[in-house]
C-alpha cells in the first residue's frame, strides 16, 4: 500500500490547522482504542472477581477442608469436596510433561536454529508450529484410542526395569489411563509453544559471540555450549514456564485419557487421579447449582495457578528485554 | 511468525575431515549409522517380541547415539565425538517431534475417511442413537461457524483498537499494564473462560445456554491473540509513513486508520485467521455454555447448539465403533477447517507481506 503525495484530499493543511472535526476525531478515536485496553484490564479483573465469589458461596458451605479433603461430593446435602487430589494430578502430570518436552523441544529450537539444512529450515519450523494448530480435542481422542494401547508396552517395560524406583511402579493392571500418559501426552500438546519461543531467542544469540567460539576451534556443539545456551537460558526458562502454564489448564486432552479418581498416588503409571480441568469437565453435567459453584471454586484455584507462571514467564521474558538492547 | 527465519551459516563441517585432524568419518557416516541402528532396532523388536513400535524406536535411537560416539571416538576424537552425539540427539528431537505429528494426520485421516462423505455432511443426529451407525455433522458445522463468526466479530475490533492503543498512543503505567495483562491472558485456561461467562450471563443474569454465550468466551481467548499480532504488524510499520502523513496535515486517527492500518493489514489478517483457527477446536467452554444438541439450530442467540470440538467429545463419550467412527470423521472436518484458516492466514501474509521500506 503505497501513500502518495497525491492524496491529500483528506485533510488540506489550511483546513487542519483551524479544523476541529480532525481534534475531536482524534478525541473520539484515541478514546475508543484506550477504551479498548482499559476493557480488557476489566475483564481480567472480573474474571477474578466474579470467579472469587462464587467460589466463597461453595466454600461457605463446604462440610470438608477445601485443600486436604479426598472428594468431590459437591452436590451432595451437606456438600464435601476438597482440592488436594486436583492439585496433586494437575501438578504430577504438568511435571512429566515438562520432563519430557523441555529438552525435546530444546533440541527442535536448537535444529532448526543451528543444525538443520538451511534450505529446511522454515519448512520445519512451520511443521512444528502445525502440531500447535491441532485442536486439542484431536489430541484427546488421539491419545485416548491411538497412544494409550501404544503406551502399554512402554508401560509394562518401565515397570519392570524402573519399578523399583517406587514412581515407575505399576500396582494395578488395566490399560495406561494414568497420569503418566496424560503427561506424554500433554508433552505432545505444548512442544510447539516451547520450541517457537526457544528458537526465537536462540536465533537472537550475537553472530559475534558464535563467530568468536568457532575461531577458537570450538566444534558445533561447543559453541552452542558456550555461546547459545548461556545467552538462551532464560528464555529457554520463560518457554518452558508458557508451556507449563498450558499444560496446567488443558481440558480436553486429560479429560479423554484419563479414567479418574479420587486417591492420590505416586504410582504414575497407576490409572486414576485428576487435574483441575477435567474434574470440571467431568463433574459439570451431574452438576446442581451448588455444585457448580465448588467447580468455580476449583476453577478460580486454575486461574489463579496459571496467572502466577504465566505472569513469572512473562516478568522474566520482559527482564531480558530490557538486557537485550545492547546485541541491537 | 509470519517473517522468515534469519539463517546464518554455522561450524563448518568441513572442519573435522580437512588434511590437518587426525583423520575423520567419512560423510556418509551419519546416515549409515542410522541405517544400521533403524535396522538393529526393527530386528531386536522382532527377536525379543516387542509389541510396542515405540520401543523399536527407542532401541534404535540409542543404538544410533551410542554406534556414533564409539565410532567418532575411535576415529576422530573425543570432542569431536561429543559433538557428533549432540548433533544425533539434536536430530533425534527432532524426529521425535514429527512422529507424533505424522501419526495423528494419518490416524485422523484413515479412520475418519470411513464415514466421511455428503451424507455426512449435510445431516445432522436428529432420530440417530449414539450407538448406530448414521448420522452426520451439519448441526455441528454449522455451529462452530457462527460461534466462531461471533467471537470474531466481538474479539477482533477490540483487540485491534488495544493494539493501537499500545503501539500508537501507549505511554505510561496504562499501556505498560495493558501489556502485561495481554500476555498472561494469553495463558488463561479455555475452561475458566467458560466459567467466568458461565457465573456472569448464565448464573448472575439467568440467559440459558446458547451459541452466544460460547462466543463470548470465545472471544476472551482470541482478544490478547489478535493484540499480540495486530501490535506485531503495526511496529513494523516503518515511522516515514507516519510522518509523512501527518506532515501533510493529516489527522492522527486519519493516519491510523487511512495509512498505518491499510498498510498492515496483511499482517492483521493473518493474525486474526490464526487467532480464528485456535478457538475453533476449543471445546471446553463451548461443553459449559453451548451445552450440545442433536438437532440443527441455526439461531445462535437462543437455545443449545452443537459444534465440531463438542461433537467429537460426545461420540467419544458413546464409545461405540460407529461413533468413534464419528468422532474421527469429526476430528478430520475439524483439522481440515483449522489448516484451511491456517493456509489462508499463510497466503495473505505472503500476498500482502508489509512493505517495511528497508
Amino acid at each position: 500500500m503505497a501513500f502518495t503525495p497525491t492524496q491529500t484530499d483528506t485533510a488540506p493543511p489550511v483546513s487542519a490547522s483551524k479544523g476541529s472535526t480532525g481534534r475531536a476525531g482524534d478525541k473520539i478515536f484515541s478514546g475508543l482504542s484506550k477504551g479498548s485496553g482499559i476493557l480488557l484490564l476489566v475483564i481480567m479483573a472480573s474474571i477474578a472477581a466474579f470467579l472469587t465469589y462464587r467460589a466463597s458461596i461453595a466454600l461457605s458451605k463446604n462440610e470438608g477442608n477445601f485443600l486436604t479433603t479426598f472428594d468431590w461430593n459437591a452436590s451432595a446435602n451437606p456438600p464435601v469436596f476438597g482440592i488436594a487430589v486436583l492439585l496433586f494430578g494437575t501438578v504430577v502430570s504438568s511435571i512429566i510433561a515438562m520432563a519430557i518436552a523441555v529438552p525435546i523441544a530444546v533440541g527442535i529450537a536448537l535444529f532448526i536454529s543451528h543444525y538443520a539444512p538451511r534450505k529446511l529450515a522454515a519448512p520445519l519450523a512451520y511443521v512444528v508450529d502445525l502440531l500447535a494448530a491441532v485442536p486439542s480435542i484431536v489430541y484427546g481422542i488421539w491419545g485416548a484410542l491411538f497412544l494409550v494401547p501404544q503406551l502399554n508396552g512402554l508401560n509394562l517395560w518401565l515397570d519392570e526395569y524402573l519399578g523399583w524406583t517406587y514412581v515407575f511402579d505399576k500396582t494395578q493392571v488395566g490399560v495406561a489411563r494414568s497420569l503418566f500418559t496424560v503427561g506424554v501426552l500433554l508433552a505432545i500438546m505444548i512442544l510447539p509453544i516451547v520450541t517457537s519461543v526457544s528458537r526465537e531467542v536462540f536465533l537472537q544469540v550475537p553472530r559475534m559471540n558464535e563467530e568468536a567460539a568457532l575461531a577458537l576451534g570450538a566444534t558445533r556443539w561447543e559453541v552452542i555450549r558456550t555461546a547459545v545456551l548461556p545467552f538462551g537460558r532464560s528464555g529457554v526458562i520463560s518457554a518452558s514456564m508458557l508451556g507449563l502454564g498450558r499444560a496446567l489448564g488443558e481440558t480436553m486432552a486429560v479429560a479423554t485419557v484419563l479414567s479418574p479418581s479420587f486417591l492420590i498416588s505416586l504410582h504414575v503409571l497407576d490409572p486414576g487421579g485428576g487435574t483441575f480441568a477435567q474434574n470440571i469437565a467431568a463433574k459439570f453435567d451431574e452438576a446442581n447449582e451448588f455444585g457448580r459453584d465448588a467447580l468455580i471454586a476449583s476453577g478460580l484455584v486454575l486461574f489463579l495457578l496459571t496467572l502466577l507462571v504465566n505472569g513469572a514467564a512473562r516478568l522474566i521474558i520482559a527482564r531480558r528485554k530490557e538486557y537485550s538492547g545492547a546485541n541491537a | 511468525m509470519s517473517h522468515a527465519i534469519q539463517e546464518r551459516p554455522v561450524g563448518s563441517r568441513a572442519a573435522s575431515s580437512s588434511g590437518l585432524t587426525r583423520g575423520g568419518l567419512p560423510r556418509w557416516a551419519p546416515a549409515g549409522i542410522a541405517a544400521l541402528s533403524v535396522a538393529l532396532g526393527v530386528g531386536t523388536g522382532l527377536v525379543a517380541d516387542l509389541h510396542s513400535k515405540v520401543q523399536w524406536g527407542l532401541i534404535a535411537a540409542l543404538l544410533f547415539v551410542a554406534v556414533t560416539y564409539g565410532a567418532s571416538a575411535v576415529v576422530e576424537n573425543r570432542r569431536q565425538a561429543k559433538d557428533r552425539v549432540a548433533t544425533s540427539m539434536v536430530w533425534v528431537c527432532f524426529v521425535l517431534a514429527v512422529i507424533p505429528l505424522l501419526s495423528l494426520i494419518w490416524t485422523t485421516i484413515s479412520r475418519g475417511l470411513k464415514v466421511l462423505d455428503a451424507y455426512f455432511l449435510s445431516h445432522s443426529m436428529k432420530g440417530v442413537a449414539g450407538f448406530e451407525p448414521g448420522g452426520g455433522v451439519y448441526h455441528a458445522l454449522l455451529g462452530t461457524i457462527e460461534q466462531v463468526l461471533l467471537a470474531t466479530l466481538i474479539a477482533a475490533p477490540i483487540g485491534l483498537l488495544t493494539a493501537v492503543y499500545l503501539v500508537e498512543y501507549g505511554r505510561g503505567p496504562l499501556a505498560k499494564a495493558v501489556t502485561f495483562f495481554v500476555d498472561v491472558m494469553t495463558g488463561i485456561p479455555s475452561i475458566v473462560a467458560g466459567l467466568f461467562i458461565l457465573t456472569t450471563w448464565n448464573l448472575m443474569l439467568g440467559f440459558g445456554p446458547s451459541g452466544f454465550a460460547g462466543s463470548m468466551a470465545l472471544a476472551i481467548l482470541m482478544m490478547p491473540v489478535v493484540v499480540r499480532s495486530t501490535e506485531e504488524m503495526l511496529k513494523l510499520v516503518p515511522n516515514e509513513l507516519r510522518e509523512a502523513s501527518l506532515a501533510l496535515g493529516v489527522p492522527k486517527w486519519r493516519t491510523i486508520l487511512k495509512v498505518v492500518l491499510p498498510t498492515a493489514i496483511g499482517g492483521i489478517s493473518t493474525g486474526v485467521m490464526l487467532a480464528v483457527a485456535r478457538i475453533a477446536g476449543e471445546t471446553a467452554p463451548i461443553m459449559l455454555l453451548v451445552f450440545g444438541s442433536q438437532l440443527i439450530n441455526d439461531n445462535p442467540f437462543e437455545g443449545a447448539q452443537s459444534s465440531l470440538p463438542l461433537y467429537i467429545w460426545e461420540q467419544y463419550k458413546v464409545g461405540s465403533a460407529d461413533s468413534y467412527d464419528r468422532a474421527w470423521a469429526a476430528a478430520l472436518v475439524l483439522i481440515a477447517f483449522v489448516m484451511i484458516l491456517n493456509l489462508v492466514a499463510r497466503g495473505i501474509a505472503r500476498w500482502k507481506a508489509p512493505k517495511t521500506g528497508r
